[in-house]
């Protein structure tokens, strides 16, 4: 039957990317940041990762029981819940991290649609949902390794700290987000890939570093400004959670501006805020402004710009 | 059940429009105070009170009221109930004051009151119109309690104040915050949902019960519902028109107006039997001066309401 002439219309040439395949890269990039969280907090970060993961998975399937669609083989659910694993401390309690993932799938994802219809993204949702329920697990960052506050706590009391520990990821933290190396190493492998390109991550650090000179009260102080860059989740949330598909703008134009919204929001919340860290809330408040941004970017159509032709 | 008696309109205020979980109105109390199960049923009785007063006294009123100002002279009348309602609050219930704060004198502006008064109690009777708000009152209070319930129970292992769960329970902050009372909101509606489309799957005629408003607008033959009101209204008003262009001389049309006039009285009062006896003498009236007499409906109203005018003017003289 492959032999048979198809008659469609345009596009005729289409891509072998399927979403399947874009997931399994995003996990593939993120491995390297889950493996140092494991050496970095003991097997019990596994352990975290593991209930996470197995949660959205069986949410999802469970879902789809009853839509009786089944869409657990695109592998979305394992990125949601391996991204929402890195982004909660070692310390939190199993129940927590599953009630998470079964947020993040059911109420944020699948009631809303499933995948391509989420509003904001899962994990960050989720992550915002444990932090508001559950403010004194989430910010227990005290292991037997690491009894001190996260660098960017310390930072914002005033206190000196390691730059280079912060570089290798030898800190106090959420699993996934203390060793930049870890991060940029998956960055590489998405923006190899062609998965993402560096437009939304760019725009929001540079905004970030450019918000932080003029406000951050230390001006072009580079210590602090390298500081402010490896600590929190701002690595992480640039290159992994701001680059969802789903929930960034559309147009390359919509996506410099997002990036700029977001890197304003995190320098407002972590210069102004009292919370050291606001990477999460910045990336899901800009996510709900995805369908404004992509409303003031859309692109002229061909004759439709530009100035009315006199005579 | 018969339209507009007292057991049907609690039921419809209840369930089958429960303001709520159907309607979607007064939301702000709905989510504000609704952190705890008592907080939810102070609330929704104090609202109860105001709204079946309030409706009591515009039904009365409503031929009083001209068309033009209804709106202010609805929110005069419900203000005065909630200013009587807040000072006993404060002298009898200064907790339960303190806790629902700013949202007692907001209930001046609550959209179920408004509503009520504006969709029902303007255009119905006094005994109906108390019990639509008795039951629209009662509806909003066991939404309310509903909500703050599964938020206590979820936001803090307590019920109607006392610690239900047990020891190990980590209460979930978020429900008892604002971001809880829209979950906790949706959730219950879904299911209310849930249950109702079941039903329909399984054959059960579900319009009473849940939604008051099918999905299906054009087809829709709800007289409750305000849309088709106006439908009818703006109907009617074609007709007279008509009529009157088409300058009818014959008296059994007269007949036949009269006749529709009486049928539409019959159905605004409660009281049916007397007001056909009325019709009735009309409509001899109206077959004796067919021709000179021909009022329109909004004619009439105005005498009416003069006459009403009238009365309350003498009652006043009479006072002094």
């Amino acid at each position: 039957m492959d032999e048979l002439l198809k008659v469609s219309s345009n596009p005729h040439v289409r891509s072998k990317v399927n979403t399947m395949g874009i997931m399994f890269a995003v996990v593939l990039a993120l491995l390297p940041a889950a493996g140092f969280g494991i050496y970095n907090f003991g097997v019990r970060a596994l352990f975290i990762i593991l209930v996470t993961v197995a949660s959205t998975v069986l949410t999802e399937f469970l879902f789809g029981l009853y839509k009786k669609k089944q869409t657990i083989g695109d592998l979305s659910a394992v990125v949601t819940g391996l991204l929402l694993a890195l982004n909660l401390p070692v310390s939190i309690p199993w129940w927590a991290a599953a009630m998470g993932g079964v947020f993040a799938i059911l109420v944020v994802k699948c009631l809303f649609g499933g995948l391509g219809q989420n509003f904001m993204n899962p994990a960050l949702a989720a992550r915002c949902f444990l932090l508001i329920s559950f403010p004194a697990l989430m910010t227990n960052f005290a292991t037997d390794a690491y009894t001190g506050a996260t660098p960017l706590a310390a930072l914002k009391a005033g206190e000196e700290v390691n730059i280079l520990d912060m570089v290798i990821g030898k800190t106090a933290g959420t699993i996934g987000e203390t060793s930049l190396i870890a991060i940029v190493i998956g960055a590489c492998i998405l923006l190899l890939l062609g998965i993402i390109d560096l437009r939304i991550p760019g725009s929001y650090i540079v905004s970030f570093v450019i918000f932080l000179i003029l406000f951050g009260g230390h001006g072009i102080n580079p210590a602090y400004i390298a500081a402010q860059l490896a600590g929190g989740g701002l690595m992480l949330g640039a290159f992994f959670m701001a680059t969802d598909y789903v929930t960034r703008p559309i147009t390359p134009k919509g996506q410099y501006l997002y990036g700029i919204v977001l890197g304003i929001l995190t320098g407002i919340f972590r210069v102004f805020g009292s919370n050291a860290e606001g990477v999460s809330y910045a990336i899901i408040l800009g996510n709900l402004l995805v369908p404004l941004i992509e409303n003031i970017t859309v692109p002229k159509a061909f004759g439709k710009g530009g100035g009315r032709y006199e005579k | 059940m018969k339209e507009n008696s007292a057991l049907e309109r609690l039921y419809n205020g209840i369930a089958k429009e429960n303001p709520t979980f159907v309607l979607m109105l007064g939301m702000c109390p709905t989510l504000a105070v609704t952190t705890s199960a008592i907080n939810g049923l102070g609330m929704g009785l104090t609202t109860a009170v105001v709204l079946a007063l309030s409706n009591l006294i515009i039904s009365l009123l409503r031929k009083v009221i001209p068309d033009k100002v209804r709106i202010p002279a609805f929110i005069v009348i419900i203000a005065s109930f909630v200013t009587i309602v807040q000072l006993l609050l404060e002298g009898y219930l200064p907790d339960l004051n303190e806790a629902l704060g700013v949202y007692i004198p907001l209930i001046v502006v609550n959209c179920i009151i408004l509503g009520r008064a504006e969709a029902y109690a303007y255009t119905h009777g006094p005994v109906s119109s108390l019990f639509d708000g008795i039951g629209m009152g009662l509806g909003f209070t066991v939404a309310l309690t509903c909500i703050g319930m599964v938020r206590e129970l979820l936001g803090g292992g307590k019920l109607f104040g006392f610690t239900v769960m047990p020891d190990s329970f980590t209460p979930i902050v978020i429900f008892v915050l604002a971001p809880g009372a829209f979950f906790v909101l949706a959730m219950l509606s879904a299911i209310q949902n849930f249950v109702k489309i079941q039903g329909e799957k399984r054959g059960k005629d579900m319009s009473k019960i849940g939604s008051g408003c099918g999905h299906d607008c054009l087809h829709c033959m709800d007289e409750s519902c305000a849309d088709n009101q106006n439908k009818a209204f703006s109907e009617d008003e074609d007709k007279e028109e008509t009529d009157e262009e088409a300058e009818k001389e014959t008296e059994d049309v007269t007949k036949e107006e009269a006749e529709e006039e009486t049928k539409e009285e019959t159905e605004e009062a409660p009281k049916a039997v007397e007001n056909s006896k009325k019709g009735k003498n009309k409509k001899k009236k109206k077959n004796e001066t067919a021709e000179t007499e021909k009022r329109t409906r909004g004619e009439e109203k105005q005498k009416e309401t003069e006459e009403d005018n009238m009365e309350l003017i003498d009652l006043d003289e009479e006072d002094e």
